[in-house]
């Protein structure tokens, strides 16, 4: 099954004409994911290598019948992209665009949970069904079908894990990007459950790092609602407080949101943590050795 | 982006917010004519983006213009915790009959902002949590709705707020919310908002944090100079366009992506090594950033060793190996230099590495065996 992103997504890519949009937009439809238009305004009647544009999102649900969005538009317009994905009637909307202003999202985010829009990200690197779709810019090249799910805040950090998965034999149903911001559409609780449901998936490891309680939160999420085997990575031990790094979300200070208090949660909930990249690549596939009896 | 007190202050009198009268300066004899407009008694304050400025003589009052200038020449220039004194804000007296506490913060774990309240002004939010966590009131405010005086009015009531000044209180609340919205401030904290002897509410001190990612759309912030970044490598590497932060230890480090930077430094740490920076590269990193990457890491004279930890998904291994063989060109790289290559054109660019037979370079197969290894040569220096 997989779940955000498979074989029956038709992407609409608002950014497709830009050099970004149309880099990774034409890479994603290189991978089988069906992108069936694009939308940038005031370019409607173009196309862009046979994918045609839009000037709305409206349009391309109505004429191409697209039911998933990627938004790959610059920051200062990225949130208003979202909210108009939102009113086109589309289920998902992943949005890959870094630097979307805090208060903007504040209120897309609450735009997208009364309308039952599933919204992934700001500032995430995309979803990837190995072997059925990619949405975004996740390397596709480094995962292999299978059956382990992923659920990351970062980036580089959840391709090293999966190349990790990959080199060990295994594979993965779906790879889920949520972003680094301080407020992003979909937290960790909420892909979880998705991976909960999925018959295709078997194990979830869950990437997570410094900064707020999202992590935490999942613990508990965990510990009354997922039935199958989580494991997990937290970066940032070695973070001092107070300092930003990288992601805007990643700021701790004193002494909640640090990798020691999300390590010691996710232990009491029996999720094993594991110390490297290479260490929680090692226990997912050890979790999935069925047990002798 | 953290605003000093002066600068929230300005901010705050832009939107009606009471605040005292002030003045900013930047030199002694500045000070001293702000004073003698102000009148005294008034107080000399340090504006650094760091607390408990008052316990370090950051905080004066001038009875004169003697005073004044003493003070001024005392505050100017002190070392607050590394932090070094360039502005002082003079600022008439208050009278204080009460100190209370109000903040307006971002709740990302709610996605909603949150007001808080307290009539336990003047000490750390932590000790209060501790000393009557009763006294802290806290309200989500709603997304969608306005935040209005009633509404706040309740706040104020359930904190116990001095009914005298239950409205004044009620008002600052819903202009410091004004503000957040208006500025992009994830945070505004007043600590202490004081009630003067003549029964006025008046914002005693400002604590601001604006959204970085906001800046676009504020110019007039955009132009301060953001004090939070007082290292001078971290400067330096902020013009280059690099996320940079300078630790205490010994080995550079690089990676492409602030998760697999974290992460490398973890690793470098668990080795038994003690990581000098974080600095993230960034997604499809060109050769000359590498170079810049190179620049600041070598800037910092602790450096005994480098690791470069790149998985290329949109970086290209080619380009960061082009990057290693201009920097080695360019300028002198004097650790020893570890490098791991995985990912988008890994093979390429390792090739173009081995080809330019570098001195003092390493190439190590995976992260755990490169953190082993940079830890080992920077131990062997």
């Amino acid at each position: 099954m997989s779940i955000v992103v498979d074989t029956d997504t038709k992407l609409v890519v608002s950014g497709l004409t830009g050099r970004e949009g149309s880099f990774h937009g034409l890479r994603n439809r290189n991978y089988g994911t069906d992108v069936v238009a694009g939308v940038t305004p005031k370019k409607g009647g173009q196309d862009v290598e046979g994918i045609p544009i839009f000037d709305t999102i409206a349009e391309a649900v109505s004429e191409r019948g697209a039911n998933t969005s990627m938004i790959f538009v610059p920051a200062r317009f990225a949130a208003a992209a979202i909210d108009e994905a939102i009113d086109a009637g589309v289920h998902t909307v992943i949005a890959i665009t870094e630097g979307i202003p805090v208060f903007d999202m504040l209120s897309t985010y609450w735009k997208a949970r009364e309308a039952g829009v599933r919204l992934i990200g700001p500032n995430c690197p995309g979803v990837l069904s190995p072997g059925k779709a990619n949405v975004g810019i996740i390397p596709a090249q480094f995962f292999d079908p299978g059956s382990i799910g992923v659920v990351s805040k970062s980036g580089t950090l959840t391709y090293q894990i999966g190349n990790e998965l990959k080199q060990a034999g295994v594979g993965n149903s779906s790879i889920v990007g949520i972003g680094g911001d301080p407020i992003v559409g979909s937290d960790f609780i909420d892909v979880l459950e998705l991976f909960e449901q999925d018959p295709d998936t078997e194990l979830i490891v869950l990437v997570g790092e410094i900064g707020g309680d999202a992590e935490e939160r999942a613990a508990d999420y965990i510990a009354e609602n997922v039935t199958k085997p989580v494991v997990a990575y937290i970066a940032g031990f070695t973070a001092p407080p107070g300092k930003q790094m990288g992601h805007a979300g990643a700021i701790i200070s004193g002494s909640s949101g640090t990798a020691e208090a999300k390590k010691q949660a996710l232990e009491a909930r029996d999720v094993r943590v594991g110390r490297s990249p290479t260490e929680t690549a090692q226990l997912a596939v050890e979790a999935m050795k069925p047990v002798a009896s | 982006m953290d605003l000093l007190e002066y600068q929230g202050k300005q901010l705050f009198a832009r939107h009606g917010v009471p605040v005292p009268e002030g003045r900013h300066a930047a030199t002694v004899d500045d000070a001293v004519a702000a004073a003698n407009e102000i009148g005294y008694p008034c107080v000399v304050k340090a504006q650094v983006a760091i607390g408990k400025r008052g316990k370090a003589g950051g905080i004066k009052v001038a009875k004169d213009e003697a005073e004044a200038r003493a003070h001024s020449e005392a505050i100017l220039g002190m070392d607050i915790r590394g932090f070094v004194v360039h502005d002082l804000w003079i600022e008439e007296a208050s009278d204080i009959a009460a100190e209370y506490y109000a903040s307006i913060i971002l709740d990302r774990s709610e996605k909603r902002l949150l007001a808080m309240l307290s009539r336990m002004g003047g000490m750390d939010v932590e000790e209060m949590a501790e000393t009557d966590p009763g006294a802290l009131i806290k309200r989500h405010i709603e997304p969608g709705q306005d935040f209005t005086v009633e509404t706040a009015r309740e706040i104020a009531v359930d904190a116990s707020i001095d009914e005298d000044v239950t409205d004044q209180v009620a008002e600052m609340l819903v202009k410091l919310h004004e503000v957040a919205a208006a500025e992009d401030a994830t945070l505004i904290e007043v600590n202490p908002l004081i009630v003067t002897a003549e029964r006025q509410v008046i914002a005693l001190d400002s604590k601001m944090t604006i959204d970085n990612n906001a800046l676009f759309r504020h110019e007039d912030l955009a132009e301060l100079k953001d004090k939070s970044a007082e290292d001078p490598l971290e400067a330096m590497a902020k013009e280059k366009g690099l996320t940079y932060v300078k630790l205490d230890g010994n080995i550079g480090i690089l990676a492409n992506g602030a998760g697999l930077c974290m992460s490398t430094l973890d690793v470098v740490a668990q080795a038994g090594g003690d990581p000098a920076n974080f600095l993230d590269a960034g997604g499809g990193s060109k050769a000359e950033a590498i170079v810049d990457a190179l620049e600041v890491i070598t800037s910092d004279e602790k450096v005994r060793a480098i690791l470069f930890n790149i998985f290329g998904g949109i970086t290209r291994c080619d380009e960061i190996a082009k990057g290693i063989i201009d920097a080695s060109r360019q300028i002198e790289i004097e650790p020893p230099l570890v490098v791991r290559l995985d990912g988008t054109n890994s093979q390429e660019g390792l090739a173009l590495l081995a080809e330019a037979e570098l001195d003092n370079l390493h190439q190590e197969k995976t992260m755990l065996g490169a953190a082993e290894r940079v830890v080992q040569l920077a131990g062997e220096r």
